[in-house]
């Protein structure tokens, strides 16, 4: 199985657009491929398709439980959390745990020797299974409102995928922090979207380094050619990046994805394009050993 | 007054909005809390008055000259960050989440904790007023946390030069970041987008924001390129008792004044497009 990160430092580059065409478009290859909406905090690969929800499964964190009766008020907890999750105030006798920073690292409970930390799970999203057409086919991150950090749920749904598929198509969040990487580094490449415009330029540049960072293999789509300048083009170029792929803007290709419709479905030339860049992707890396 | 330009989904125009919104009549503090993507800097070019380090967690580095592989750190590690291969105990930057957990119960001492240290804050003047952004060096987590920096080097600027508005463009999505951006402001702007992913994602934003009490007014940007989904959004705003601050239509223009290092306002503001921003602006103020 090979697995393809669709990312990009800029929001609304196309990724999701990209995802789900590129996902159709070997389905209808008869391929058989699996979609991970990794975008936790703004899921929305589903709602492209007639897919149905098969299973939910909750994703959870460990967060201490503080049992007065056993607590001395020592405060050895308060500085063992590295992320000021445990407030403590020694004279008045008064200990909370403040569950929105808490990280689960279940370090205060290491640091209690008196039994006074025992843990419970709090709930963080939910993992989402979807099939088409009876065959099991995406899986959706879906983090709650409210939650900080959207990271386990995007790793539980990674390791949600069943490994007799052969392409995994991961519809990564945008950015460059801590839920680009944890679904990049779960690729065995990554195609980067960007759009011909400085802001595009900027955000892709930063993408990059952190790809390079990372030894992580990469290509870049470039979409709405037409809209901006030759930047994105020369900075490839100077870099030694492939291009992939540059899909022109068509009001056509808005207008159909705004109304949430799959374009390569209708656009056969469009669909062959995208299949040619994911033949290439696994003729150069399809033999990666990545099963994380 | 805080003003915050949010909105779920990515590339929906907050960054070209907030850039008009800071060149119009008033001077105003430009804050980027985008940190992740910061970019209005590429259109304003502000002056380098002020650095400061933001230090974003830390990692774990093993000493391999005090490990005795016992691999106790392995069993108490709960983000999977640990393993041993090849005869050593290795540590995986990606999962690492900096609790320190493994350096405090290590007999040895041969984990020490590393400050991720390339992170940056800066500030200065532009055009129209003072900047502040922050640069999150690649791959370096805790972003709401820089962005509360951002803000408070935001406040003081204020408080220093006498400008009374703060326009902070925020990150996409709905975690941590955002809700540093949206904590305490007073006005927050969604900017969304008529397809379905921008309703569905400005419905998800404006859940986050009733969690905080806050008055929310929505701008439904490129209206023109889907107008019955633009209705959708305006019908279910109304029902929801949400203000839809104005449409702007799809307008290549914004990208050739981005390219020109311009506002679409100072681009030429006798545009349409650009008068239609002066006059959300003044709703967005005076409502």
């Amino acid at each position: 199985m090979i697995k393809i990160a669709v990312a990009s430092g800029k929001g609304g580059t196309g990724k999701t657009f990209l995802a789900t065409n590129i996902f159709n478009a070997l389905l209808q290859n008869n391929q058989k491929c699996v979609l991970v909406d990794c975008d936790a905090e703004a899921p929305n690969s589903v709602a492209f398709f007639d897919a149905e929800q098969t299973d939910t499964t909750d994703v959870t964190l460990l967060v201490p439980v503080i049992n007065t009766d056993n607590c001395i008020f020592c405060g050895k907890c308060q500085e063992y959390c590295n992320y000021n999750a445990i407030f403590i105030l020694p004279p008045v006798k008064i200990i909370n745990v403040i569950e929105d920073l808490c990280h689960g690292c279940g370090a205060c409970s290491v640091a209690c020797i008196y039994g006074a930390i025992s843990e419970k799970p709090v709930s963080l999203g939910q993992v989402v299974s979807y099939s088409l057409n009876g065959e099991p086919s995406i899986i959706e991150a879906r983090m709650n409102i409210g939650v900080m950090s959207p990271v386990s749920v995007i790793k539980a749904a990674i390791l949600n995928i069943d490994h007799q598929h052969e392409i995994a198509i991961f519809d990564s969040p945008p950015g460059t922090s801590c839920p680009f990487i944890q679904t990049v580094s779960a690729a065995d490449y990554t195609i980067l979207v960007t759009e011909p415009t400085p802001f595009g330029l900027s955000d892709l540049k930063q993408s990059v380094e952190t790809l390079r960072i990372m030894k992580k293999p990469f290509g870049v789509i470039i979409n709405r050619t037409g809209t901006g300048n030759n930047e994105v083009q020369d900075y490839l170029g100077h870099e030694n990046i492939s291009l992939l792929l540059e899909i022109p803007f068509k009001r056509e290709i808005a207008s159909l994805y705004s109304n949430g419709r799959i374009v390569s479905e209708t656009d056969h030339f469009f669909a062959e394009q995208l299949l040619e860049v994911v033949r290439n992707i696994i003729k150069q890396y399809g033999n990666s050993s990545n099963q994380r | 007054m805080e003003i915050a330009v949010i909105s779920g989904k990515g590339g929906t125009g907050k960054s070209s909005i907030s850039a008009a919104f800071a060149t119009l009549d008033c001077k105003v503090v430009l804050a980027d809390c985008d940190v992740d993507a910061a970019n209005l800097f590429l259109i304003f070019d502000p002056s380098h008055e002020e650095e400061q380090i933001y230090i974003a967690g830390y990692k774990a580095v093993i000493n391999y000259n005090l490990c005795t592989t016992c691999r106790a750190c392995i069993e108490y590690c709960r983000f999977g960050a640990i393993s041993f291969q090849e005869g050593q105990v290795k540590i995986s930057e990606v999962s690492c989440d900096g609790c320190f957990l493994c350096s405090r119960i290590c007999h040895e001492n041969a984990i020490k904790m590393v400050p991720n240290n390339k992170s940056r804050l800066y500030s200065g003047s532009f055009r129209n007023g003072k900047m502040v952004y922050g640069r999150l060096a690649p791959g370096e987590e805790n972003s709401g946390k820089l962005v509360n920096m951002v803000r408070v080097k935001a406040k003081e600027l204020s408080d220093e030069n006498g400008l009374d508005i703060i326009i902070l463009d925020g990150p996409p999505g709905i975690g941590c970041p955002v809700i540093s951006t949206i904590t305490g402001v007073d006005k927050v702007v969604i900017v969304t987008e008529p397809t379905i992913s921008g309703l569905h994602d400005m419905q998800r934003t404006l859940e986050v924001i009733r969690k905080f009490n806050l008055q929310a007014h929505v701008i439904i940007n490129k209206a023109d390129l889907n107008p019955s989904m633009t209705s959708d959004i305006e019908n279910w705003c109304k029902t929801n008792r949400i203000t839809v601050a104005g449409l702007l239509p799809y307008d290549p223009l914004i990208t050739k004044a981005m390219i020109n290092k311009m506002s679409i306002c100072e681009y030429d503001s006798n545009l349409f497009i650009s008068k239609k921003l002066n006059k959300i602006w003044q709703n967005i103020l005076n409502y």
